[in-house]
């Protein structure tokens, strides 16, 4: 919790925080994503294992929307076909910015086993769109998602806002 | 019944249509048919009290080389017997009689296999692509199938 | 004295105009990417045209440039649900032609990995079905337990949801020390949460509200159509193959088959397809009790096959019977190691043909429903 540390300051009293306008912003915007499930194959039960009882994806502060207007990040979970890739460039552009790509599983970041005789697949989800975090696996485990997640949010959190230029320190 | 005595069944009704029956190791018996009475003999094959083959399991196509081969497994639930049934035809001019009015469930097995392999059923009711997109080029299951370097601009 | 002038209009004159709605490819309900181009009057479906192949991901292709061995894990990700039982009719139909006798263990092994990945599916199956009609605690208590289930097959086979597991003439992994144990406890627990899911979802009065006498199916369209599986069983027809046309050593146990009878709602509809899925769990738990009960824990868990696989010139058409329906492959070997052609025919593929049919007349909500009810996964709908 970067910001709550600086809780025990120098000022006495307490409750005053010093610190960026950034950080905050960053922090806030890290830790509640909205997404994007795009499911398309083998790796989307995965993800809605992960979703469900034993992992519990929500604890990360996501909440699943069906809507690409409200989401922050898109979550490609399988196989892309050219048949789809259309659709996926189509629903990437609806996004609001600042908007992430979470690409999951072999297929999807490279083709995975049909890169090389598949015919319809497309060799990895990073011609089409810019993707920020790799997951690899086929399919990952939960415990990749959650690695995944974790490497998004630290992400997040070093954006500038607004000196785009510079790059925040890590916390 | 055994094929070989739905083989002479079938011999004595359509007659020279029904080519051979062939029972060898390693090969399900199976019944050669030519390609013109393909639907005549579905129909007889589906509707003849004794044989009532009225679940069709799968039907598939194959690439022979210069001839395009198109198969159809026949199952039935009243008798409990299995029938495989062959046909071909040349692959300049691929065409077969449509048994989507015999079993419905060959509807989408003859998109998928002109889809795949350019086998074009004749009285079909809406014979187009099922599994890759309608602008698509060719028929990739055949042998002789180049993939194309690009599509829509994306690398194959 | 004017005479009131009577406005006199036809119904038929009211018609409401047509629309023509998009569903998917990238839609919460449709289990995947699907995509269902619906014509509605109104409320009311009047046609269905889908479209597939979003998931085309060339599979036969691959097989023509894969040796025998390594198509398995290619068979993994066609119906990536039940992997377990999508290997089984592939493996079988090379043992049939290798002419290769399995050890008695690994059947018993296969019998019991493959019931407990049929749980494992109708679970899903079920949990996705309350999702769609609005139950969102069953996805909960079903995936909790499903994982106990991929714990047992991790342990065996090393991975969580493509297993890879069945090889030509045997298994990969053998049992390890406290597999029995487990596996009666995960019984006892699928016993559990079926109970409480019957009470919570299956005799809910809402449940039975939306799905009860919803997308009838009757038996003899069902067979024109190719339907197979919990489909076909839920129209009263009672066709499974463990029993029809017994395969490995499924004549040895004791097991019903559960088919629809009408309870509630007609025969054939969306409420006794989904229950012929919680019958089928129950009657898996007891094959699989038998089978640990009778299984050999001693001997070896591969028979003694050639190292390089070369199938003799031929063909066969080797079927089995997976928690969606009938799977077959149709192997055509041209005498190398490779095949000439290999041919997938997936329950889900035949059994989603029957969409336009039974969804006709139906509200637009319901056909959320009859699309949840028939259970289809999508990468063995378009391989």
């Amino acid at each position: 919790m970067g910001l709550l540390n600086k809780l025990d300051d120098p000022y006495e009293g307490g409750g005053i925080v010093l610190g960026k306008v950034e950080e905050l912003l960053n922090w806030g915007r890290s830790k509640s994503d909205w997404y994007l499930h795009f499911g398309l194959a083998c790796c989307a039960i995965e993800f809605m294992a992960m979703n469900a009882s034993h992992f519990d994806f929500m604890r990360f502060g996501t909440i699943p929307r069906t809507s690409p207007r409200q989401a922050d990040f898109i979550m490609i979970t399988g196989t892309v076909t050219f048949k789809m890739a259309d659709r996926i460039k189509i629903l990437y552009e609806q996004m609001a910015e600042p908007k992430y790509v979470i690409s999951v599983g072999s297929c999807s970041n490279s083709g995975g086993p049909y890169w090389e005789h598949g015919y319809h697949v497309l060799k990895g989800i990073d011609q089409i769109i810019p993707v920020d975090v790799y997951i690899p696996g086929c399919p990952p485990r939960p415990e990749a998602f959650e690695e995944g997640m974790i490497l998004l949010q630290k992400k997040i959190s070093r954006q500038a806002i607004f000196n785009k230029r510079k790059r925040l320190g890590t916390e | 019944m055994t094929a070989q005595e739905i083989f002479e069944k079938l011999r004595t009704e359509a007659g020279d249509a029904v080519i051979e029956c062939v029972v060898q190791p390693s090969y399900d018996p199976f019944i050669r048919i030519a390609p013109q009475a393909v639907f005549d003999i579905c129909h007889s094959l589906r509707d003849d009290e004794l044989l009532a083959f009225d679940y069709l399991m799968s039907l598939s196509a194959t690439d022979l080389g210069d001839d395009l081969g198109v198969v159809y497994h026949l199952y039935s639930t009243k008798w409990k017997h299995k029938l495989v049934v062959k046909t071909q035809v040349p692959k300049d001019n691929p065409v077969v009689p449509s048994v989507e009015r015999i079993w419905r469930s060959a509807d989408w097995h003859e998109r998928e296999a002109f889809d795949l392999l350019g086998v074009r059923f004749d009285g079909h009711h809406n014979l187009i692509r099922i599994l890759l997109p309608y602008d698509w080029e060719g028929h990739p299951l055949r042998k002789d199938y180049r993939t194309p370097e690009t599509y829509h601009g994306m690398k194959v | 004295m004017s005479e009131k002038k009577k406005i006199d209009i036809e119904y038929s004159q009211l018609d409401s105009e047509r629309m023509r709605i998009n569903v998917g490819p990238q839609h919460p309900s449709t289990h995947g990417v699907l995509r269902l181009e619906v014509e509605v009057d109104g409320e009311i479906v009047t046609d269905v045209v889908p479209h597939l192949g979003y998931l085309h991901r060339s599979f036969e292709k691959h097989c023509e440039y894969m040796t025998y061995p390594q198509i398995i894990p290619y068979i993994d990700r066609m119906d990536y649900i039940s992997a377990m039982n999508n290997e089984w009719p592939y493996v079988m139909a090379l043992e049939k032609m290798l002419d290769v006798k399995v050890p008695e263990k690994v059947e018993y092994l296969r019998v019991i990995v493959a019931e407990l990945n049929r749980i494992a599916n109708h679970q899903i199956a079920v949990a996705t079905f309350g999702l769609d009609a609005g139950a969102f605690t069953p996805f909960l208590f079903y995936f909790r337990d499903r994982e106990y289930i991929i714990w047992i097959l991790e342990k065996l086979s090393g991975a969580r949801l493509l297993y890879n597991y069945f090889r030509v003439g045997g298994v990969a992994g053998d049992v390890y020390p406290t597999f029995k144990e487990e596996c009666h406890d995960v019984i006892a627990k699928v016993r559990k949460t079926n109970a409480e899911v019957m009470n919570l979802l299956i005799h809910n009065n809402i449940f039975i509200k939306r799905t009860a006498g919803v997308g009838i199916l009757t038996p003899d369209v069902a067979i024109n159509y190719g339907c197979s599986g919990p489909v076909l069983r839920g129209s009263g027809m009672a066709h499974d193959l463990r029993r029809d046309e017994p395969y490995s050593i499924y004549d040895r146990f004791d097991f019903d088959i559960p088919v629809g009878k009408g309870e509630v709602g007609v025969v054939g509809d969306c409420w006794n397809r989904n229950m012929v899925r919680m019958h089928e769990m129950e009657q898996s738990c007891r094959i699989i009790e038998q089978a640990l009960e009778q299984m050999p824990m001693e001997g070896d868990v591969t028979a003694a096959i050639p190292k390089r696989i070369k199938l003799p010139k031929g063909e066969i058409y080797s079927r089995a019977e997976n928690p969606k329906g009938e799977l077959g492959f149709y192997i055509v070997s041209n005498g190398t190691d490779k095949p000439e052609r290999l041919k997938a025919r997936g329950p889900s593929f035949v059994n989603l043909s029957v969409i336009p049919e039974i969804s006709k007349g139906y509200m637009f909500a319901d056909l959320i429903l009859i699309l949840g009810s028939i259970d289809i996964v999508l990468g063995e709908v378009d391989r």
